[in-house]
């Protein structure tokens, strides 16, 4: 029983470690950083911290990316919560297709959409807006919305449609007040995983930003290149990109196994 | 049973169009470019299937895509079983079950380009933890920058890192949603740890399992970002996959024939594999 523990308590270890040197990096001084190896910050220092939460470029990088990120999320469970209805609970001509049409575009690699995505973007006058990233996200992430709603709504048995018009209820006053709370969990679940793949997504958000929407990810590829002994800056930045994340997740930690099981358990 | 109702189109009716603004338009330009040829100014002229066939038989293209399976197969035979063996170890009740959880789903919300950063960092030779464990605590010259097979166990290492998790919480859902009564039979039967393994725990974990490696499978497939930023796809070419090389031909050099024909034959190949996954779990879901 005592072996048994030490697997995930090792793993955890194994997860934990390159992050501490990042958290341990971010609060070094260039010149600690530079002189050699040290397991521990020797002099602590916060001027990393300061100088990101100081400097518009900086800090604009982590409003932007969370007013795409919300947008996104918002977006796409809207549009989603209808859609994974009409699948759990009816069927329709070319149902199963269109389903699987939309799984296709979770599958599409980012990478052949980039060029793309910045031509049709700059075309229709979105280039360098929040708006432009949030729709562009909405490609992968409205096919896992649906997916994930799909699931959480087909555990709810239809019973609890039909005594809903059975006693009057017309369809919207029906779905919002008995329906949502019924599934709330499963809304939940698919707004993490929308606001998750949104925030940890890179290519496409800096692709269709220059000035104006840039986000942190691509605020950071400036830093690394440009000076690429500024460690301690970089590590600050990604240490801060680690918090929204643990703190979404705290939020929905009892329904997060569920809830990657796509509401199939 | 499911109603018969035509008017569901209208529910699906908005993410069918946004989706479809997403990737028909795009999806269509790169058709588009796939057999054209421009010498720039906008103009264009027909160029047939000579991209694909180009592509199809250049040798930089089956490098790159041997590259690629060889390491969506290294990934998925060590995160599967890795992550079917830590959830079995889980506790199943208790304080230690949510703090497992949020610690184990850490890494899946950190942005690529900072995964990739932050093993960068971790890596260093003479400043990194790792980097300098390798080299100056046990002795051995380790530097990713340098040499090709170090530079490949440590893109296999961070992604084991990075998505050994999503095996694990899946996992863990399809374990505790096995009922009790299950074990105490196995129990009054006698059975081996290893029965209950095979007959009780792997079965039940069937569906959730065809999700973990279907996502595995499409989202290492397409992996970019996290490479790009720790290798830049070196040292050589070593390192460079499916879309780093993809992303080169494109916005490196601008060559867009070749790039769209190759984004095509790319997708296409993705879309196969996974359907052959999807259908397995629809199979999976009309037997239950």
């Amino acid at each position: 029983m005592r072996l048994k523990s030490l697997v995930p308590a090792l793993y955890i270890l194994f997860l934990m470690l390159p992050i501490y040197w990042l958290v341990a990096m971010s609060f070094k001084t260039t010149n600690e950083i530079l002189a050699g190896f040290s397991l521990f910050p020797q002099t602590w220092t916060f001027e990393n911290y300061t100088e990101i939460l100081t400097d518009p470029t900086w800090y604009w990088g982590y409003i932007n990316s969370i007013i795409y990120v919300t947008m996104n999320t918002v977006i796409s469970v809207m549009v989603a919560l209808p859609a994974a209805y009409a699948f759990s609970r009816y069927s329709f001509v070319g149902d199963k297709q269109l389903f699987f049409w939309l799984l296709t575009n979770r599958m599409a690699p980012a990478a052949v959409f980039a060029l793309p995505f910045f031509q049709l973007y700059s075309a229709v006058g979105l280039f360098d807006t929040h708006l432009a990233v949030a729709l562009a996200h909405c490609l992968f992430n409205i096919p896992l919305a649906v997916w994930i709603l799909e699931g959480f709504m087909s555990g709810v048995p239809k019973e609890l449609d039909e005594t809903a018009y059975v006693d009057g209820y017309s369809f919207p006053r029906f779905f919002v007040t008995i329906f949502l709370p019924a599934i709330k969990s499963g809304v939940g679940v698919a707004a993490f995983f929308c606001f998750m793949f949104s925030w940890v997504e890179m290519l496409l958000s800096k692709t269709l930003t220059a000035v104006e929407a840039k986000p942190i990810a691509a605020v950071m590829t400036r830093t690394a290149s440009s000076a690429g002994y500024e460690l301690g800056l970089l590590a600050a930045a990604g240490t801060l990109t680690i918090i929204p994340g643990a703190i979404v997740i705290y939020f929905v930690r009892n329904y997060i196994a569920k809830g990657f099981a796509l509401g199939r358990v | 049973m499911k109603t018969q109702n035509q008017r569901a189109w209208w529910f699906v009716t908005p993410v069918l169009l946004l989706v479809a603004f997403n990737a028909l338009i795009p999806m269509m330009t790169v058709v588009n470019y796939s057999v054209q040829e421009t010498f720039g100014d906008n103009l264009f002229f027909w160029q047939g299937l000579d991209w694909f066939e180009q592509v199809l038989t250049s040798e930089r293209f089956h490098n790159a895509l041997g590259r690629q399976f060889l390491f969506t197969f290294l990934i998925l035979i060590i995160e599967v079983p890795l992550g079917i063996a830590i959830a079995l170890s889980m506790p199943k009740k208790g304080p230690w079950v949510p703090f497992c959880l949020v610690t184990m789903a850490l890494p899946m919300l950190i942005p690529w380009n900072v995964v990739g950063a932050m093993w960068n960092i971790f890596t260093l030779p003479d400043i990194g933890l790792l980097g300098y464990f390798m080299n100056h605590t046990l002795g051995l010259s380790y530097d990713m920058t340098q040499d090709p097979f170090a530079a490949w166990v440590t893109i296999i290492v961070m992604d084991v890192w990075h998505w050994t998790s999503l095996v694990v919480l899946l996992a863990y859902a399809g374990l505790v949603s096995i009922p009790n009564a299950y074990y105490q039979a196995a129990e009054i039967d006698g059975a081996s740890n290893w029965a209950v393994f095979r007959f009780i725990q792997l079965p039940k974990m069937k569906t959730v399992l065809t999700i973990a490696i279907l996502l595995r499978f499409m989202d290492s497939f397409n992996i970019y970002t996290e490479p790009f930023v720790l290798t830049g796809g070196g040292p050589g070419n070593s390192t460079t996959l499916l879309s780093i090389d993809l992303v080169k031909i494109a916005l490196g050099q601008f060559d867009l024939g070749p790039a769209a024909a190759m984004s095509l034959i790319y997708f296409a190949i993705t879309l196969f594999v996974s359907w052959l996954f999807y259908t397995l779990m629809t199979l999976n879901d009309n037997k239950n």
